[in-house]
């Protein structure tokens, strides 16, 4: 399969580690990479705060680029909430019968990176080894928009030497939330907090989800705090071990 | 008053104005029946395993639970009223004479005032409907069950509730509520409860904090 | 026991709207015991309710029926609003209609007065303190003297309600005791939560049997009988709602649904979601008045307030199918952090960040529907289906283009960016060269240890407690071009047909 990565605004610019990962992951298991140099952004950033009008053309840019991809992968669960959650309201919003139909033709060919893998490939064994105690932090959108249930987890325990624990209180969202960081900064902190006792309780070195959004975040406070534990997107670790492989952080 | 009759066109011109043009009664009546009602309805449970649930939830809920056939109702009041050290209770007009022992004193209470009620020793009713499933017991106000206030001011309930009016779910009782649904009308889930200091669930703030059911299964 | 004394006119103002969202949060977070409260008390509902929901099999198909039933309700409200006024008129009731706050008061002053009533008996009810009633009942000489537990709490402590199911949860037993100690003249008092019960039960068991007029709101209000029903755990409300001679209800005009038999929904829905249990100890329905049972006079007052504007909203208009459960209050990650008060507002949490501002036609708490991290857990517990995370987005979207419509707005430091953003993500190339920029211009702010501890403006929000690692040397679109890309392209050059 030809599959077509959309790597994210915020992953191109900030996480690169973790598009090479997921290229490598992608064509240890035989497929073709293309990556279409056009893509900016999915526009959740103008959505989520409230600047809808001007989402709009960032959705429909992103609708051109790949209204002929056979499948589209994206690192990034809230980049695929907002298109599956919100794209075709937007088209709808701006009247524009075409875009409506563009996007309802190209959802079906968006996915997420570990659920392409599970529910796309039917694969839960990437012949990956990693061999780190890591903890698993839930991203809300992949728990309550994609519904990956325990995808992730399936895709973690079948890396080898990984000793995966269990954290409390997945359901509970680390604060992160967009542009709620920076609006709600203090709120945002005490949530964040709460997540980071979680992990740390863990015992765990890495953290890992398969969202950068919320790792950033985690990090940012793990980091302040000179705790030892990292973070790493999910694909990090699925890369690791076919070739020799540092943590990314 | 005009001045209300005002403030009703008002609102609903409002409403009006939001909502666009109205449609006839019998377009909103086929609307509502289209409604997909695809939740449980009934269960699968056995007579006796729901008169079990039954008896399970009145226990959490503290409640004694007598199981005795009609014949045995006096003989269980008056067991029941001498394990509290009651000498009798009220009751509401149209309960069963058949049901009281003798050597008690009953007193037709539907009359009394409320500080007439709070001096009895508690009360005596029948039901209309029970539910399984929730553990509650529905008081309407009807022959053998009185008016609301008879089994809210006592400090202590005695009901006497028969297995056929045992229903499993709230589906089931509001089936057989539906025909008298404009009288007043009293779910009883337990003795009253507040959660409101620390969550902490605390028996018996207003309402009767003593409560007893016998539940009669015919032989 | 003394007689309650009458207060003097001395008008509570309620403080909503003074401070929004993150100045009243940032305030509240500094209270630690409020905020382990508040935790302790969410924590132990939001476990039972998902004991007592995962014990129903049909859940799913209980809340899309719910949510069916309330949105035909709301499409067809003034249908069903005069059939209950026809049906409760009929079983001698008496229907008035209040089209914003100062009419309810109006009216229901008005009726108290007839009845040369000093003091009234009040049910807990949002709905009056949405429209400020104990206020004006004080101001004019009466005595509004609340029932229910919780709100007897934040009466005798002149405070606030925080949680629209379980006002007081922000206090903890320990203060409860003081205030009770101080304001029932119980200087024995015991410290257990039982103790302070049976306090309360005795204080105000008299006044129910004296008081003559009594103050409820209503769950739900009954199209097709025209009757009211009512759930509670205490008992207080049927103390009220049955031994007064006059019975005064005010009640939101959303609040109606078609049948009796759709109680049979609610009735599932509401207890296990709003206090985690199969059914809360006491729910009473009744219509209009019953001879021998109950009050001889019973009065409803249905309020608009700002609710039937909402209606024209087709996005946001589902707002109004709430049945006042709280569940979403007590999932919501950002209510466990701050609390009710942080809201300034009657209703708080996720419906009240959207409630809120519709009811003051965005006039007020703007700041409300930021006051979330779109986290979903909200529209995951509500058991009518309300998609609040949706509805959140819609009213930033209000919010956005009316600021835009003023000149402080269209040059906030928040506009110029966001136009800027989405300037360059409408093209890669523009995108490539702020990328190279920020490359380099971040030098300033990162330190030895490739990590920024410092951003100005209202990106420090972020350094505050939070590290940023600073942006890599290569994005990965130039990774790609550099070290993918000329593979691809010769690939593609020796095999046209791949």
């Amino acid at each position: 399969m030809r599959v077509s990565l959309f790597i994210t605004c915020y992953n191109d610019a900030l996480f690169p580690e973790t598009g090479k990962a997921v290229v490598s992951v992608l064509e240890r298991l035989g497929h073709e990479i293309e990556f279409r140099p056009e893509q900016t952004c999915c526009g959740q950033m103008h959505w989520n705060t409230g600047y809808l009008r001007e989402a709009i053309p960032i959705i429909r840019h992103f609708v051109r680029v790949y209204q002929d991809a056979e499948a589209v992968v994206i690192p990034s669960s809230s980049c695929v909430s907002m298109m599956r959650d919100h794209y075709l309201k937007a088209a709808e919003m701006d009247g524009d019968a075409k875009l409506v139909a563009d996007v309802d033709s190209l959802l079906p060919r968006i996915y997420e990176f570990s659920e392409f893998l599970v529910r796309k490939l039917g694969v839960e064994d990437v012949g990956a080894t990693y061999p780190h105690k890591v903890t698993y932090h839930a991203s809300c959108h992949s728990m309550r928009s994609l519904h990956l249930g325990d995808i992730p987890i399936r895709l973690l325990k079948n890396v080898r030497g990984l000793d995966l624990q269990p954290i409390q209180n997945i359901q509970e969202c680390c604060g992160f939330g967009g542009t709620f960081a920076i609006k709600n900064a203090d709120v945002s902190s005490a949530m964040l907090a709460d997540k980071v006792r979680t992990v740390l309780n863990t015992g765990a070195e890495v953290c890992t989800a398969v969202d950068n959004s919320c790792l950033m975040h985690i990090y940012g406070s793990l980091h302040r705090q000179r705790t030892y534990v990292r973070t790493a997107h999910l694909a990090e670790i699925l890369a690791s071990g076919s070739q020799t492989e540092s943590p990314s952080a | 008053m005009p001045e209300e009759r005002n403030h009703r066109s008002v609102i609903l011109a409002s409403i009006r104005l939001s909502l666009g043009a109205a449609q006839p009664p019998a377009s909103i009546a086929a609307e509502y029946a289209a409604v997909p009602r695809t939740y449980a309805q009934s269960s699968t449970l056995s007579r006796h395993a729901l008169l079990e649930l039954f008896t399970d939830r009145l226990l959490e809920y503290d409640a004694g639970v007598y199981h005795r056939t009609a014949e045995a109702i006096p003989a269980t009041i008056a067991e029941i009223l001498t394990s509290r050290g009651k000498q009798g209770l009220a009751i509401p007009a149209g309960l069963p004479s058949e049901w009281l022992p003798a050597s008690f004193t009953f007193t037709e209470a539907d009359r009394f005032d409320v500080y007439q009620i709070d001096k009895t020793q508690g009360i005596l009713t029948a039901c209309t409907v029970a539910i399984a499933e929730t553990g509650s017991i529905v008081l309407q106000n009807a022959e053998a069950q009185g008016p609301r206030i008879l089994s809210l001011v006592p400090d202590y309930h005695l009901c006497v509730v028969f297995a056929d009016q045992v229903v499993a779910t709230v589906p089931e009782a509001f089936t057989r509520l539906e025909a008298t649904s404009t009288l007043p009308t009293t779910f009883i889930s337990g003795p009253s409860a507040t959660a409101d200091i620390e969550m902490t669930r605390i028996k018996g703030v207003h309402g009767p904090r003593f409560f007893d059911v016998i539940l009669v299964e015919q032989a | 026991m003394s007689e309650t004394p009458i207060h003097e006119v001395q008008v509570h103002e309620t403080q909503w709207h003074t401070r929004d969202f993150p100045t009243a949060a940032k305030d509240l977070l500094q209270d630690s015991q409020t905020r382990k409260n508040v935790q302790h008390a969410t924590n132990v509902i939001q476990a039972k309710r998902n004991k007592v929901v995962d014990e129903l099999p049909d859940w799913q198909d209980l809340r899309e029926a719910g949510s069916q039933v309330r949105a035909h309700v709301l499409r067809h409200l003034d249908h069903y609003l005069t059939q209950f006024e026809e049906n409760c008129t009929r079983a001698g009731g008496h229907v008035h209609w209040a089209s914003d706050a100062a009419e309810a008061n109006r009216i229901i002053l008005g009726l108290v007065q007839q009845h040369q009533a000093k003091e009234v008996i009040k049910i807990k009810t949002m709905t009056s303190e949405e429209v400020g009633l104990n206020a004006h009942l004080e101001a004019h000489g009466i005595s509004p003297i609340e029932t229910d537990l919780a709100e007897l709490i934040i009466q005798l402590g002149k405070d606030r309600p925080s949680h629209f199911v379980a006002p007081a949860l922000h206090v903890n037993k320990a203060q409860v005791r003081a205030m009770f100690q101080r304001e029932m003249n119980l200087p024995d008092l015991g410290p257990e939560p039982e103790d302070l019960a049976t306090a309360a039960r005795n204080y105000l068991r008299e006044k129910y049997m004296r008081i003559k007029v009594a103050i409820s709101g209503g769950n739900f209000l009954i199209a097709d009988s025209g009757g009211l029903c009512i759930l509670e755990s205490e008992g207080n409300g049927r103390m009220c709602l049955t031994l007064p001679d006059v019975l005064i209800s005010i009640v939101g005009i959303e609040k109606v649904i078609p049948s009796f038999r759709d109680l049979e929904i609610f009735l599932q829905t509401l207890p296990r979601s709003a206090t985690g249990e199969r059914m809360n100890p006491y729910n009473s329905t009744w219509c209009g008045v019953h001879p021998g049972d109950g009050p001889k006079e019973f009065h409803v007052v249905l309020l608009d307030n700002g609710r039937s504007p909402i209606l024209a909203d087709k996005e946001a208009s589902q707002t109004l199918k709430c049945i006042r459960c709280a569940a979403c209050l007590n999932a919501c990650p950002v209510y466990h952090q701050t609390g009710g008060h942080a809201y300034e507002s009657v209703y708080a949490g996720p419906i009240g960040a959207i409630l809120t501002p519709q009811l003051q036609s965005m006039k007020e708490g703007r700041s409300l529907p930021y006051a979330s991290s779109l986290c979903g857990a909200c529209y995951e517990v509500c058991p009518v289906k309300i998609n609040i995370p949706e509805i959140l987005i819609h009213l930033r979207g209000k919010v956005v283009r009316e600021d835009q419509t003023t000149l402080a707005g269209k040059f906030s430091l928040w506009n110029i960016g966001m136009q800027a953003a989405a300037f360059l993500f409408k093209d890669s190339s523009r995108l490539e060269l702020a990328e190279h920029m920020g490359q380099i211009g971040q030098k300033v702010l990162v330190s030895k240890n490739g990590f920024i501890e410092w951003m100005p403006l209202m990106l420090s929000g972020w350094t505050q407690t939070r590290d940023l690692k600073a942006m890599p040397a290569q994005s990965f679109r130039d990774w790609w071009a550099k070290e993918k890309a000329p593979a691809a392209k010769r690939q593609s050059e020796n095999n046209p047909n791949a």
